[in-house]
């Protein structure tokens, strides 16, 4: 029944002499939600490039969405829906704009796109902002739309790094209730994020260090096997990062 | 004592934008003083007020004593500043970073060094580094350690923890708590509600006005409520039926379980009926202590 969309084994990625990623081996299957934890510069975002075709493995075996990541990156980003923080909408395009700029990039038809951008502004009730700018909107409004516009063409994962980050507590948990209401649709949402409480809102919990995977499980069985009260705790306790005499990239 | 700031009535607005609405509060000797809050909340806007690098268009500020409109110049000399986004020189060095922050303020890295060393001795062994190719957390480490070399009176630190994990989060309060013992007093800006417990004080700010000032303890009891923590299997089944629930004033996630409150401040049996029919087998409820972040939810929503 669980259905494999990530499939990693033994990836590893090299820039120069450093190990950015050193021997991954994971799963994530339809549907899930994965939280994919770990410090600054433990290889986070090297994984999420990969894992979304954007660059290719030094040596292992990568499959997203069926798709093999160094022969069929163009099909992987097909098939999965990416948002960041810090750039994901045309800040001097509208709402509605948006929508059919990314619904034409994705390669769905006007009919769909338009039925699709419909749909979309009435569930987040923003009919009456449609026709404005994206950088007259809050931050709150523009990183839900951000999310929505990223699984507008019913990827089957969402690569989502950060998205959180700096938003209202009220504006937060609506975000993970559109999670929530994704991954109910059997849409595979990978999430990355500092703030340690929304670890616990996930299936399962991955915590990279160094470039490595040291910790992968569903929060309850990791604070079980650490003896901690919290993801945080968990966190603390394994993640701990670069010694000072190190030098990573964030 | 004399207050280190004093603010009554601080407002500003950019065009249609009203950035601070009637600003007070004031800041003691050597406290940590945190605004609390979400991006557009206003804190930059007015960090940058307290620092002289903006005027307010109505309202009275004074730091250390001095009227900032007036005593620009002098106030400067006193406070030091790191501002949200990293504003040192990429293209020079780590030590020479330091020793331009040091001169500019006419002092030197010697006189102050033991102000700086616990923070600045993680960074040394990458003294001959451009600061540009550090990673985040040293960055952030040479970005403090500049902003204390002249030995101010007053720190001013916008969000210095957004974006860093939580191991680096915490080691940063560790080393912000040090700074006490040297007469420092620190104002400092975030949107992890965590970390107001470790301020002395906290304002939480929204929209551009405060919500509140106390002590972080204090903040929590505030709370109006009795708070109920509900934990089931399926989170977000769990949470729609407890929305669902007659009595339900508010239901939050909260980690691994939902925060209620309910009318009355009680529940009774027909809530174990309504979750089951709503297919949420096995629920648990047990009353808890509401938090920063319960307490903020609860200001918000007025």
């Amino acid at each position: 029944m669980n259905n494999t969309v990530i499939s990693v084994h033994n990836l590893v990625k090299k820039f120069g002499n450093f190990t950015a990623n050193d021997n991954l081996t994971f799963e994530v299957y339809e549907g899930e939600i994965f939280g994919f934890l770990g410090a600054n510069g433990a290889g986070k975002t090297t994984a999420i490039r990969i894992l979304s075709g954007l660059s290719k493995p030094t040596s292992g075996n990568v499959e997203v969405a069926g798709y093999d990541a160094y022969r069929q990156p163009e099909q992987i980003k097909r098939n999965i829906g990416y948002m960041c923080q810090k750039f994901s909408l045309y800040e001097d395009l509208t709402v509605k704009e948006n929508i059919t700029l990314y619904g034409g990039i994705y390669g769905m038809s006007k009919k769909k796109i338009s039925e699709r951008a419909d749909d979309l502004l009435e569930k987040l009730h923003f009919e009456e902002y449609k026709n404005r700018i994206i950088s007259d909107l809050p931050l709150g409004f523009r990183q839900k739309l951000a999310f929505s516009i990223a699984v507008l063409h019913n990827p089957k994962i969402v690569f989502l790094d950060e998205p959180t980050g700096g938003v209202d507590p009220i504006t937060r948990r609506q975000f993970w209730e559109m999670i929530y209401e994704t991954a109910g649709r059997r849409i595979t949402v990978f999430v990355t994020t500092h703030y340690m409480d929304e670890a616990e809102y996930c299936d399962r919990v991955s915590i990279m260090s160094e470039g490595r995977i040291v910790a992968l499980d569903t929060p309850a069985a990791l604070k079980k096997q650490y003896n901690a009260e919290s993801v945080e705790e968990v966190f603390i306790k394994i993640a701990r990062p670069i010694p000072p005499a190190s030098l990573k990239g964030g | 004592m004399e207050n280190v700031i004093e603010s009554s009535g601080i407002g500003k607005n950019f065009g249609e934008t009203r950035a601070l609405k009637d600003i007070s509060f004031s800041v003691e000797e050597s406290e940590i003083f945190g605004f609390i809050g979400p991006d557009g909340a206003g804190k930059t806007t007015l960090f940058r007020i307290i620092t002289t690098l903006l005027l307010p268009d109505k309202g009275e500020i004074k730091v250390i004593g001095m009227d900032c409109a007036l005593k620009f110049k002098e106030i400067r000399k006193n406070i030091g500043y790191m501002p949200g986004r990293f504003s040192l020189y990429q293209d020079l060095s780590v030590e020479e970073n330091l020793n331009f922050y040091a001169t500019v303020f006419g002092t030197t890295v010697t006189e102050n060094y033991d102000l700086i060393s616990d923070i600045y001795s993680h960074i040394e062994p990458f003294k001959k580094r451009l600061a540009g190719n550090l990673s985040g957390g040293m960055k952030q480490k040479l970005a403090l350690s500049c902003a204390l070399i002249h030995k101010p009176r007053l720190l001013v630190l916008d969000e210095p923890t957004t974006g860093v994990d939580a191991v680096s989060r915490s080691e940063f309060w560790e080393m912000l708590a040090k700074l006490k013992q040297h007469k420092i007093t620190i104002i400092v800006s975030t949107p992890y509600m965590d970390e107001a417990m470790k301020c002395n004080r906290v304002a939480l700010i929204q929209d551009g006005t405060i919500l509140s000032i106390d002590k972080p303890q204090q903040i929590r009891d505030g709370f109006s409520r009795k708070l109920f923590m509900v934990t089931a299997g399926e989170k977000y089944r769990l949470i729609n039926a407890l929305r669902k629930y007659h009595n339900t004033i508010s239901a939050y996630f909260f980690g691994d379980s939902v925060h209620v409150t309910f009318k009355n401040d009680s529940y009774d049996d027909s809530l174990y009926d309504h979750l089951t029919s709503e297919g949420v087998e096995n629920a648990e409820i047990i009353e808890t202590k509401a938090g920063i972040e319960d307490r903020f939810l609860e200001l918000m929503e007025k």
